[in-house]
């Protein structure tokens, strides 16, 4: 019951989110929102920037890829140097090479992919100069991508797609930043630690038990984990852990941060597009698949686990308990990690790697869709807008018309660069999973047997192709074999992702409005949005059917059977 | 290129004490002053009410079978159909039965933070009778004692309802 008055609230909450965080984000980007001037003009100043200059596309993939390249040489070399840098009570060591670029990557990419435990490896510094702040300016980069695509939808005979650099500074400042600062106090008040006072040594005067208790300044990188679709947790146990994720309240919150940006970039995608419809029917298609896939995930992990039953509990009334929380049961358990996998987000409240095998199935193919119901912040909308041509040129195939999406003329090279976006992400996750299962160093660190053991691989490269961070994290992936490999997923998902939606905006936005006839097939009616989901499910399911058939299906099918 | 790396340089210093310095300090300020005992970790006379502990004896309520690190936080990630699972799912098993107690799952199993603070209500009745046995304490005052530490769901609907089981064994502790 719990759980469908969760949805309700969340659903309710997110109507809201949508209509106003929405509008909002269009006002940012179009230059209406200036109350943060006095801190814009002067940076733009030493930055020897005119912000009404805009950009062509390719400057503004060369200011954007030269802006993320800075910023994993910054993370490389702060993590490399935590020793020797302050804020840093609990003496942690120099994170090591491949360690470090993995990580530099991981969180510049949007990916937040962790080989590493934050509270026995990061320090304070680290924490939050090295990892929050790319938190930060890696969703601000994913949104600002998305609004560069909407411009090239919007614009006729243009030869820009606006300014990376605004864009980059004014998500921060107008969108990201001030909203996490007022949450973080909020989750402080519901249990999130927020402090520099290293570890707490407690002793139990009952049991005469001591613990030595890590802490934090936890809430604030929390909070910009969630609603920049980030993910990397303060600790191995990322929202799981009671610092992080105390109670029900902050559960809650966490769920509808993750989804508030991606949920109202419809919105403004529908608004600045001049239909709003257009939005709609993008948002349905994506609540349809995530709809989907968590009344698989949740049904799976409200079923027993098949080992706990095989050791004689056979009454399981509360699910399947294993690696998740007391406080938040089943069911919400599985919707967080839904959320959070059908975003890119990647942080999980229990352990992925411990679900049923449909509920961990779930997971995997929210991702193997390709991240994108509704996707990272900017990068959900702008992946599934690459589904959305395909989508057209697909219907354009079957009615013998040249396809049109928006108004714009959808030809030879714009379906190209779609495609190109669209295949990239299935050939990394096959390729090195293929690579991963052939070699020693691939296997010999799995933490499960059998299909599981497989599906872990298989796992991490998909979450790091797809940019989401998610783990089966049995696999023991802090190995340099998996730190270069995962770290060369990440950037081939990202920047090869990114670059050809670039050059997409930049050839659309250099076209002219077609005017609608009755010859045009409409993009904002349910036959649009059936064919939309079927690209998707058709696309995704040919495409890795059968390495799932490996991995879960399998587990699911051996009845009676261990490994 | 240059023009784009001295903007890269300069925007990536400007975000770097403003995101990475500013906010988290500014955030500790006022979470130092305002919620004092949250920030610092919920820390009560016997530990933190939010990082589970271990309780050995009959005269205690049990946790989860989590290992209580905080230094090496997380799940055992074992899978649903894996063997060490079931083991060590029928080992906490057979230890319940012995002491006279039938677990629930969430007894037997453990968490995703590897710190859970707390179990089920069902789980916390379960060991009533046991606790009460070796307390040589009337086993309705233990119940009543459970019963009033069921805490949520939060806000009646947000996840499960549960027991803190430091809460709960402080408070045993001075049952009388």
């Amino acid at each position: 019951m719990g759980f469908f008055l969760t949805i309700v609230v969340m659903v309710a909450v997110l109507a809201l989110v949508w209509r106003y965080l929405g509008s909002y984000m269009v006002s940012v980007y179009e230059g209406r929102v200036r109350w943060l001037g006095f801190v814009e003009r002067p940076l733009y100043r030493v930055m020897g920037l005119d912000p009404e200059a805009e950009q062509s596309w390719r400057r503004y993939a060369t200011a954007l890829v030269v802006f993320s390249m800075v910023a994993i040489l910054l993370t490389y070399v702060l993590l490399r140097l935590q020793a020797h840098l302050p804020l840093n009570p609990q003496h942690q060591a120099a994170v090591g090479p491949a360690l470090s670029f993995n990580t530099a990557v991981s969180f510049v990419t949007n990916t937040n992919w962790q080989n590493y435990s934050g509270e026995s490896t990061m320090s304070y510094l680290s924490q939050m100069v090295a990892l929050a702040v790319q938190n930060f300016l890696s969703a601000s980069v994913g949104i600002a991508v998305a609004i560069a695509l909407i411009r090239g939808f919007a614009r006729r005979g243009s030869s820009t797609i606006g300014n990376f650099w605004v864009d980059l500074v004014r998500g921060t400042i107008y969108i990201l930043l001030p909203v996490s600062f007022v949450f973080a106090l909020i989750f402080v008040s519901q249990g999130a630690v927020q402090t520099l006072s290293g570890v707490a040594n407690i002793h139990n005067h009952l049991t005469g038990v001591h613990q030595a208790i890590p802490r934090g300044p936890i809430a604030s990188q929390e909070v910009i984990k969630q609603f920049g679709t980030n993910g990397g947790g303060f600790f191995n146990a990322n929202s799981a852990h009671p610092f992080e994720n105390p109670n029900g309240i902050t559960n809650l919150l966490e769920i509808l941060l993750i989804l508030a940006i991606p949920v109202a970039l419809t919105y403004t995608f529908g608004k600045m597009v001049g239909s709003v419809r257009q939005g709609v029917a993008v948002l349905t298609v994506m609540t349809i698949l995530f709809g989907g896939w968590l009344g698989i995930t949740a049904a799976a992990e409200h079923s027993p686990n098949p080992a706990v039953a095989a050791a004689g509990m056979v009454h399981q009334s509360s699910g399947n308990t294993v690696g998740k929380e007391t406080r938040f049961g089943d069911t919400t358990s599985a919707l967080f990690n839904v959320t959070s996998t059908q975003t890119s987000t990647g942080s999980v409240n229990s352990s992925a790697d411990s679900y049923n095998a449909l509920g961990g199935m779930g997971l995997l193919a929210g991702m193997m869709q390709g991240d994108i119901t509704p996707g990272g912040v900017g990068s959900g909308l702008y992946t599934i807008l690459l589904s959305a041509i395909i989508a057209v040129f697909i219907g354009g195939l079957m009615i013998g018309r040249t396809p049109e999406y928006l108004g714009k003329k959808i030809q030879a090279r714009e379906v190209k660069l779609a495609a190109l976006g669209v295949l990239v992400m299935p050939v990394t996750v096959l390729v090195l999973t293929g690579i991963g299962v052939a070699v020693h160093a691939g296997t010999s660190v799995t933490g499960n047997n059998g299909p599981h053991g497989f599906s872990e691989i298989l796992y991490a490269f998909t979450s790091q192709a797809n940019n989401n961070g998610s783990a089966f994290a049995g696999l023991s992936s802090n190995t340099p074999f998996y730190n270069i490999l995962g770290g060369v997923a990440m950037l081939l998902g990202r920047f090869f992702i990114i670059i050809p939606v670039l050059a997409l905006a930049g050839s659309l936005a250099g076209k002219q409005l077609v005017p609608s006839s009755a010859g045009t097939f409409r993009t904002d009616t349910p036959l649009f949005v059936g064919l939309l989901i079927g690209v998707i499910l058709i696309v995704g399911g040919l495409t890795f059917f059968p390495a799932l058939s490996l991995g879960p299906v399998v587990e699911q099918l051996s009845h009676g059977k261990l490994y | 290129m240059l023009t784009h790396l001295r903007r890269a340089l300069v925007v990536s210093i400007f975000f770097a004490v403003l995101l990475g310095l500013g906010y988290p300090l500014a955030e500790t300020g006022i979470a130092q002053a305002a919620f004092s005992h949250q920030a610092n970790g919920s820390i009560a006379a016997n530990g933190s009410t939010l990082i589970g502990q271990q309780w050995k004896g009959a005269q205690w309520f049990h946790g989860r079978p989590d290992a209580y690190t905080p230094m090496a936080t997380g799940g055992t990630n074992l899978g649903p159909r894996s063997k060490q699972l079931e083991a060590s799912v029928a080992k906490q098993i057979a230890a319940y039965k012995k002491a006279g107690i039938t677990p629930t799952p969430g007894l037997v199993t453990t968490s995703g933070s590897g710190v859970d603070p707390d179990i089920s209500p069902a789980a916390a009745y379960a060991q009533v009778d046991a606790v009460a046995r070796a307390r040589g304490l009337p086993a309705t005052s233990v119940r009543q004692l459970v019963a009033a530490h069921v805490h949520g769901p939060d806000l009646g609907f947000l996840g499960s309802s549960y027991v803190d089981v430091l809460q709960l064994n402080d408070a045993l502790s001075q049952l009388r």
